[in-house]
């Protein structure tokens, strides 16, 4: 079923696209150490594609590879059919791919919403001398994005904090608004580094509803990485499971839980005395 | 109750994203703006003029420039004095070689000169961020003064190696030299500060002020949103140093009239503008205004308690002066970054829930 190329419908209903993003023998080295070993994976359009692994497996590694932060030593990176380049981050977002991060990162000085407009950055291109005047061109573009803006804080239920500097928020409330950055940028691909990591159940529940949510109303691909198994068991299309750099399973939920490379990994060999 | 926002709704995205969304604030603004061009031009004398308005409209547009480049973009910088001095030679050039074109172009076009200078200066805040670009921009303030100091064309080689402005006018009014009108000058400063403002409100409200703010706050986030850093930082030099460029041609044609560059444009003024915008507030455009109130004024009522109500030497006074800005300094740092402006929010959010605050 899965195996056709442009695309397939999920059992909910889904419809994924043919592999939008093809990463091809990737190795990444810092000095000596190898983070990430020839690894090769897909990604498909409209899919949520899981990357997990124990710590220190090379999970994030692999994200900043897609966000165009690290440049791997080894190997290509294919998008939308085309070869990348080796480019700047700002480009990478430039092309559509938005991100969270796993310590947030979002610009404490300002407020929810101007925090979200920064996500509408890429879309915004009026000049300095437009903007400088305000009355035309720059407001006209402004209140457009604001537009978008708005119905990303309507979506994710902030509207009530919109003009709280963010310094102020919850833990929690946090990573909704950084959700909402990346969101604002109406990206194709989107990347969540943990974005459950120290949340409540039910602010998981929260967040796997938006996530889902988020894929299904606006058809953008995910690709998360997420310690919960449960969480990710439930959400994801696809896994790739990772561990000390190498990719060690790749499948469906049900594949990967019944992968013994996996297995292995996540419970520890035992070791004949 | 002096401060309400009730029943002020605004239907639109336009409305509610204008500088004053509050209708009181609004009432506000277009009254100070009133009492500023249309009243004080009638009631000012050449004292008050010199030694209130002026220093306090020329520094408000230098604290606005810097405070784009310090409080909204994060890049500390040093070179405030050696960028004026650029305006101050820039228009001093100008007009000597061109003595038929208006003071109004001049100063603009100052502002331009100083702008590429500050782009030039800006190149190394990719590389380097905090303390160590604090360093290269003092760099900058020491060229640049020594440059105007060695360098004879710069003074059109005057014996004395100042310069001095000559009688220029615009639309036919006196504005530098001897012979000016006190509210002659005033107007042109004024005109000069409210176009910085209302520019530097514009460019902080929308994109490019949010490309700033991103480099301010986090600049790998900001660079994996889609932020150029390299843009974003040499758009805020550019901006900072415009601004930075036109208060130093003011400040030497209208104010001083005469210059000498290691004196007027040390690093003490580098400083003393730096100083304005900690206490008036970084990353507001008001707090430019309050903090440029703030060191002007300080001085003025300081002379007039210490030395003509209370009788104490002047250089008690003088020394006074110093100890109250650098202990204000030191209070301002610790107990309120954000400065008078942070203050000023503050008490008008008490005051919207004034007198029942639960």
């Amino acid at each position: 079923m899965k195996d056709q190329a442009d695309g397939y419908v999920t059992a909910d209903g889904r419809q994924i696209g043919p592999v939008v993003m093809e990463m091809k023998n990737i190795t990444l080295r810092f000095g000596g150490v190898e983070a990430i070993k020839d690894i090769s994976l897909d990604i498909r359009e409209g899919e949520i594609r899981a990357i997990i692994g124990p710590n220190g497996a090379g999970k994030s590694s692999m994200l900043n590879v897609i966000s165009g932060f690290y440049v791997p030593q080894d190997g290509e990176v294919w998008y939308k059919g085309s070869r990348r380049a080796a480019m700047k981050p700002f480009q990478v977002a430039q092309q559509g791919i938005a991100r969270t991060f796993q310590n947030i990162a979002l610009f404490e000085g300002m407020s929810v919403l101007d925090n979200v407009m920064t996500g509408r950055l890429t879309h915004m291109e009026t000049g300095l001398f437009w903007q400088s005047l305000w009355k035309g061109k720059a407001e006209r573009e402004e209140t457009a994005n604001r537009e978008v803006a708005e119905k990303i804080i309507d979506f994710l239920e902030i509207q009530a904090i919109r003009k709280t500097p963010v310094s102020r928020l919850s833990y929690g409330l946090k990573k909704r608004v950084e959700l909402a950055r990346a969101l604002a940028a109406e990206p194709s691909i989107l990347l969540l580094d943990e974005p459950m990591a120290g949340m409540n159940v039910e602010e998981k529940e929260d967040m796997s509803r938006f996530i889902l949510d988020v894929n299904d109303e606006f058809g953008t691909t995910i690709v998360l990485i997420e310690h919960d198994m449960g969480v990710v068991m439930d959400l994801s299309d696809r896994v790739v499971v990772m561990d000390y750099g190498k990719k060690i399973g790749d499948g469906t939920p049900h594949e990967v839980r019944n992968n013994q490379d996996v297995i292995d990994a996540y419970l520890g060999v035992a070791h004949d005395d | 109750m002096l401060y309400r926002e009730s029943g002020d709704f605004s239907s639109s995205y336009a409305e509610d994203s204008q500088t004053f969304p509050i209708k009181f604030d609004r009432y506000r603004y277009y009254f100070v703006m009133f009492i500023a061009i249309a009243v004080i031009p009638f009631l000012i004398n050449d004292y008050w003029v010199n030694s209130l308005f002026l220093p306090f409209l020329i520094y408000a547009i230098a604290a606005i420039g810097l405070n784009i480049l310090v409080g909204y973009c994060g890049q500390v910088s040093l070179g405030t004095g050696g960028f004026m001095a650029v305006g101050a030679y820039a228009c001093y050039k100008l007009m000597t070689s061109f003595p038929d074109v208006s003071m109004l172009v001049h100063v603009l076009l100052s502002g331009l000169v100083t702008a590429a200078v500050g782009v030039l200066f800006g190149l190394p805040s990719l590389r380097i961020k905090g303390f160590y670009l604090a360093v290269a921009t003092l760099a900058a303030q020491f060229f640049l003064v020594w440059l105007f100091n060695r360098v004879p064309w710069f003074y059109n080689y005057s014996a004395s190696g100042q310069i001095s402005a000559p009688e220029r006018t615009f639309f036919g009014i006196n504005i530098t030299g001897a012979n000016t009108q006190a509210w002659a000058t005033y107007l042109f400063c004024l005109m000069f500060v409210i176009f910085s403002a209302y520019v530097a409100r514009n460019l902080t409200r929308g994109s490019v002020g949010r490309k700033w703010m991103a480099i301010r706050d986090m600049d790998i986030a900001a660079e994996i949103i889609g932020v150029n850093p390299l843009r974003a930082k040499l758009t805020a030099f550019a901006i900072s140093s415009f601004f930075i460029g036109i208060s130093g041609a003011l400040f030497f044609a209208i104010y001083l009239g005469a210059v000498e560059v290691g004196e007027v444009f040390g690093i003490q003024k580098s400083f003393l503008v730096l100083f304005m915008i900690i206490i008036g507030g970084l990353g507001s455009i008001f707090g430019s205004f309050a903090g440029a109130a703030f060191l002007v004024l300080l001085p003025v009522v300081l002379k007039i308690v210490g030395v003509d109500w209370l009788g104490w030497p002047t250089d008690i006074v003088a020394h006074l002066q110093l100890v109250i800005v650098g202990g204000l300094i030191i209070v301002f740092l610790i107990a309120e970054p954000h400065g008078l402006a942070q203050l000023w929010r503050v008490a008008k959010e008490k005051l919207r829930l004034w007198p029942f605050p639960h």
